[in-house]
């Protein structure tokens, strides 16, 4: 329970008002975008307007004379400098390692998909800049755009890359092993559901469109990057060590305000490598803007998966096998993460809330000449949870039972528990989430809404489904073993000021999460200080400890640790100064509401005057502890955290038109421990609006000839606030995670994950409610989808 | 954008000559020209903004008619037709989001006719006539096919003259992303006949349904037009919809525009 302070809730499960709104909600934050160097020059990218093709020659010698234009580099400029790395290495279930193609900074001998940079114009505007990218005389020799996944694995199809063998990046296998026990479970099976989807490939569309600013001080050698990064110490390792080369004491990043990510911010760019690179090339800063039309063809796009599903039940409807064959796009070239979200961040959540004793995932990875694919909120496990949920639904109505009775027959009830899938789910109660969502959905209401909706003309469909996500990412030598380059623990920096303020650095990063209001609420309850008294630093290599950034719902389970972690030490510390002064034993120290008292006695010392002297040590235990009061500390889970929870959607549908409308929506999510309802709230929103956003509305279509057709707002539906209902939203049930101090597990992505499928149900509900025979509809489950699957 | 030179006129013949330079081009709004011209689609050496002529502002009655000024915004035309056109002030309210409404105008939507714009259909079905500075055209003779018309180069549309229906309703079926018309519908019922234009789904933009119309005129009910059809053929297959789709939306849209003004 939050402390009542004079009648203000402060500490951990106060719903703090989110401190850095003021500067959100005024104008007054600092975006990249804000930033502006002296003298900066303007980088324009010329990017190809076709998908695939030879590039024969690049002049740029009119260009070059045109007005404000500093100079114009083309991929031969970055010969012999190093490509964007992949960060994730696959192993596929031969044994062998992924293909992984080159990704070069600015196209070399061919592009790949529309949006590839070709050449990148430095002017002293940006307009300059881009009239004279017009003048570049580009020669492509177009090949054949491969679009269709299946078709780019036959034998004899064009290859987006010559040197590789094929366009399959790896052939995955999961739990290889099991392969034959689960073919075996499944011919043998009383009953089997098949079901094959698509999950749609989706733009992330943060609002605020990516930004990179280079720069370079000739004095001290060092170069800045400023960037919209969700993980700046990540874009210094990869870009210093694997493309620039250069050492991490001569390069800082800096990813201030940004506004929103849902991971198209984590990964390396090329636009970054290029403005840190000119920068120093030219001895001036360079500065790159994204358009939104840019955003649409550079930045990587989300989810992407073909998927045949199979679900096979005893005659008592226990399921016993599932398996899985998903094509996975990656798009043109591996973006940092992309191999790890088909296979570790999907196939390791096939088992979602049930006891399926056998299970098998086969995922092939696919390059075509499209976009990059890569995290997008969620990642992987909405993929998982989308077919793993649809297909339990339509078993459900090929028997005929209840789709929640279903579900509840076969849930997890015992934790720990080892899936079939390789991860250990601590903690959970999953028929719990199923009670509270009956509650606050009212389900008992349902036949009476749909009569009044059949009144009035309209289907009315009822969609539940249940998730499990796995957040908190995570321990690193597992995630070593699993292909991982980098380590995924979390690191904080507690600074304590002589007067008592606290300054923690973190290496998580904020784009929107409220770290900086909800991190102080865990020291303030620790200390027994006012929240007031703390404050968030995030974003700048400069002053943060290398940390790994945010990503996976993992700040508060993994940097919240970290900071927790430091905060101990800080007050076991403080402790020992106190005991000096009170001239008692560190032992017998108690911290409470800020004051170090001794025990049994009523010897006292204010918080403030024990911070003061670890900075002015006059009585001080110098001989035992140095002066000052600062620790940093870096946290390593045990394991990944999983929270679960249940979601019932209900539509009208129009059946003249096809237009679903969303009527109800109740979500009941267990995160362990809350910090800070009000922003478990505000995460859960969210993701549930772009959830229906994908099941409903958001679509990235490309043309045979890899044409975007979706390349705009004017054709790629975002939801807006109209479009979505109110949100009956709970998350009392609580079942602590049992390895991180907190016991808290994350809620960042679990909308996005737990939202398609209910939507997608709800909608086939109402279908066929009206008899009509429809088992499935491909989202966007737009008007024009809808009435036509309902006439055929 | 290219640069380009921008002037602002306070009366139609200082317009017309301004607009009779090389690469001149009207403004109204801007709210279709400047995306268009930002993406560098249009490069216009001049623009002639048409706000500041008082003359093409504001909604006055015309006879048994409204005159609305060309240059009268989206929100003004709402406000300013709320009681005497209630059909066209509904429409108006439905054009994009508030920032379009105060600055784009009906001028700026009929000479640019996109195929899901919302007022040609207006235009069409109230039998309309757009007044430039040289003539006047019927609206019939007005809408020649996609984002044409049948002005000439450098005419302004000075004012349009909407005859006011006894009962009309304008339904829109929004496409989801840029909530133009998938479909729309513009039903006018006159002494003499019903007129019914359609707009968002034909390949040759905004078009009259005439076998509707006839219907309409028999019995101005929903009813009427249940068994009647547009011919898929013609109409617009996109990301939003096929031909089948479209063809299915008029004759539903209809329905409803029909349900709605009888109401
Ligand atoms: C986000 C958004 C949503 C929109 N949604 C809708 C919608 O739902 N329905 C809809 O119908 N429209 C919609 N529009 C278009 C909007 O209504 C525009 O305002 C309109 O199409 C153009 O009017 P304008 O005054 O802005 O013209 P401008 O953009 O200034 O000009 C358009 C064209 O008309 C010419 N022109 C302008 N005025 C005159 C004149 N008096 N005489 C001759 N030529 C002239 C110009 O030279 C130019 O070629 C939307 C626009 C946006 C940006």
């Amino acid at each position: 329970m939050p402390k009542d302070h004079d009648g203000k809730f402060t500490g951990i499960g106060a719903s703090t008002k989110r401190r850095e709104d003021i500067r959100f909600l005024t104008g007054t934050g600092n975006y990249t975008d804000d930033i502006n160097l002296n003298g900066q020059a303007y980088v324009h990218f010329l990017r190809s307007d076709v998908a695939h093709g030879r590039l024969l020659s690049v002049d740029t010698a009119a260009a070059a004379a045109m007005p404000g234009v500093v100079r114009i580099f083309t991929g031969a400029d970055f010969e012999g400098v190093g490509g964007l790395p992949c960060g994730w290495q696959v192993t596929d279930r031969f044994g062998e390692v992924m293909q992984e193609p080159a990704h070069p900074v600015l196209a070399q001998g061919k592009v790949r998909h529309v949006g590839d940079p070709i050449a990148a114009v430095v002017a002293d505007s940006a307009e300059q800049a881009r009239d004279a990218a017009e003048a570049i005389v580009v020669d492509i020799e177009a090949l054949p755009a491969v679009i269709n996944m299946k078709e780019a694995v036959q034998d004899g199809a064009t290859k987006v890359h010559d040197d590789l063998t094929s366009n399959l990046c790896y052939d995955w296998g999961f739990v290889e092993e099991n392969r034959d026990a689960v073919d075996q479970a499944i011919q043998n099976a009383a009953h089997v559901t098949t079901l094959e989807l698509v999950n749609n490939r989706l733009v992330a569309n943060p609002m605020e469109p990516r930004v990179a600013v280079g720069d370079f001080n000739r004095a001290t050698g060092e170069s800045t990057l400023y960037t919209t990064s969700q993980n700046p110490h990540v874009i210094r390792l990869l870009m210093g060590a694997f493309v620039l080369g250069i050492p991490e004491h001569k390069l800082r990043v800096v990813a201030p305000d940004v506004g929103g990510g849902f991971g198209s911010k984590i990964f390396h760019y090329a636009e970054e490598a290029f403005c840190t690179f000119a920068a120093k090339a030219l001895n001036r800063a360079v500065k790159w803007t994204s358009s939104r039309s840019e955003a649409f063809i550079s930045d990587a796009h989300g989810r992407d998966h073909v998927t045949k599903i199979e679900l096979a039940l005893d005659a008592d409807n226990n399921f016993t096998a599932l398996r899985t064959e998903t094509y996975a796009n990656m798009g043109a070239y591996l973006s940092t993460f992309a191999p790890s979200v088909p296979t570790w961040l999907h196939g390791t959540l096939m088992a979602g809330n049930y006891k399926t004793p056998l299970i098998y995932v086969n995922v092939k990875a696919v390059f075509t000449n499209t976009v990059a694919v890569d995290a997008y909120r969620g990642a992987g496990r909405p993929e998982a949870t989308y077919q793993l949920e649809r297909v339990i639904d339509k078993a459900a109505r090929e028997l005929g039972v209840d789709p929640l009775a279903l579900r509840r027959q076969n849930f997890i009830t015992e934790f720990p528990y080892a899936t079939p899938v390789a991860v250990e789910y601590d903690t959970g109660d999953y028929h719990a989430t199923v009670d509270k969502l009956e509650e606050i959905a009212d389900l008992g209401g349902f036949a009476a809404r749909r009569a009044a909706s059949e009144a009035k003309g309209k289907l009315r469909g009822l969609g539940v489904n249940c998730y499990i996500e796995a957040c908190g990412i995570a321990p690193s030598n597992l995630v070593g073993q699993l292909g991982a380059r980098a380590g995924l623990y979390e690191s904080a920096t507690v600074r304590v000021n002589a007067t008592g303020g606290i300054v923690v650095m973190t290496g998580s990063h904020s784009h929107g999460q409220g770290h900086e209001t909800a991190f102080p609420q865990v020291i303030a309850e620790m200390i027994g200080i006012p929240e007031e008294m703390v404050e968030i630093e995030h974003g700048d290599t400069a002053n943060t400890p290398m940390g790994m950034g945010t990503y996976g719902s993992r700040s508060l389970a993994v940097g919240g640790s970290a900071m927790v972690r430091a905060t101990e030490k800080i007050i076991a510390k403080a402790k020992k100064i106190a005991a000096h002064i009170l001239e008692a034993s560190d032992a017998d120290i108690e911290l409470k509401d800020g004051q170090f008292s001794v025990a049994g006695t009523d010897k006292s010392l204010a918080w403030g005057d024990v911070t003061l002297a670890a900075y002015v040590p006059h009585n001080y235990p110098l001989e035992d502890i140095e002066p000052g009061l600062e620790e940093t500390a870096f946290y390593d889970p045990a394991n990944f955290t999983y929270p679960s929870g249940a979601y019932a959607c209900e539509v009208e549908v129009d059946p003249d038109t096809g237009k679903v409308s969303i009527e109800r929506f109740a979500a009941a999510d267990d995160f362990g421990n809350i910090v800070n309802p009000m922003i478990v709230d505000g995460q859960v929103h969210g993701g549930i609006g772009q959830g229906i956003g994908q099941a409903l509305m958001e679509g990235c279509i490309y043309d045979d000839n890899g044409q975007l057709l979706s390349a705009s707002f004017m054709d790629y539906a975002m939801p807006r606030a109209d479009d979505l209902p109110f949100y009956e939203v709970d998350h009392s049930c609580q079942t602590p995670c049992t390895h991180n101090p907190l016991g808290v597990k994350g809620c960042g992505e679990a909308g996005a994950i737990g939202t398609p499928p209910a939507v997608v149900n709800a909608v086939i509900d109402a279908l066929q409610s009206a008899g009509k025979p429809v088992t499935h509809i491909d989202m966007p489950l737009s008007p024009a989808r809808v009435w036509a699957a309902m006439n055929p | 954008m290219y640069e380009f030179d921008f002037v602002r006129p306070a009366t139609i013949a200082e317009a017309v000559q301004a607009l009779a330079a090389d690469e001149a081009q009207a403004l109204g709004g801007g709210q279709t020209l400047l995306p268009t011209m930002k993406q560098r689609l249009a490069m216009p050496e001049a623009l002639v903004s048409l706000t500041g002529i008082d003359e093409l502002q504001g909604v006055c009655p015309d006879g048994e008619a409204l005159a609305i000024g060309a240059a009268t915004t989206h929100a003004d035309v709402e406000r300013a037709t709320a009681d005497s056109y209630p059909a066209l002030a509904a429409l108006a309210g439905q054009i994009g989001d508030p920032a379009v409404r105060n600055r784009g105008t009906i001028g700026g939507s009929l000479a640019n006719n996109d195929p899901s714009a919302c007022y040609p259909a207006a235009a069409l079905a109230s039998g309309a006539t757009i007044v430039t500075h040289r003539r006047e055209i019927a609206a019939d003779e007005y809408f020649e096919g996609l984002f044409s018309t049948a002005l000439e180069e450098d005419e302004i549309i000075t004012h349009v003259r909407m005859p006011v229906p006894q009962a009309a309703a304008y339904e829109k079926f929004v496409q989801p992303a840029s909530r133009f018309a998938l479909v729309g519908v513009f039903v006018a019922r006159f002494e003499d006949g019903v007129r019914v234009a359609v707009t968002g789904a034909s390949e040759e933009g905004v078009f009259r349904w005439e076998e509707a119309e006839a219907a309409l005129s028999q019995s101005f009910s929903a009813d009427a037009i249940a068994g009647l059809s547009v011919d898929p053929d013609g109409m617009i297959a996109d990301l939003h919809g096929s031909k089948a789709y479209r063809a299915h939306l008029v004759q539903v849209i209809t329905k409803r525009a029909v349900q709605a003004a009888a109401a």
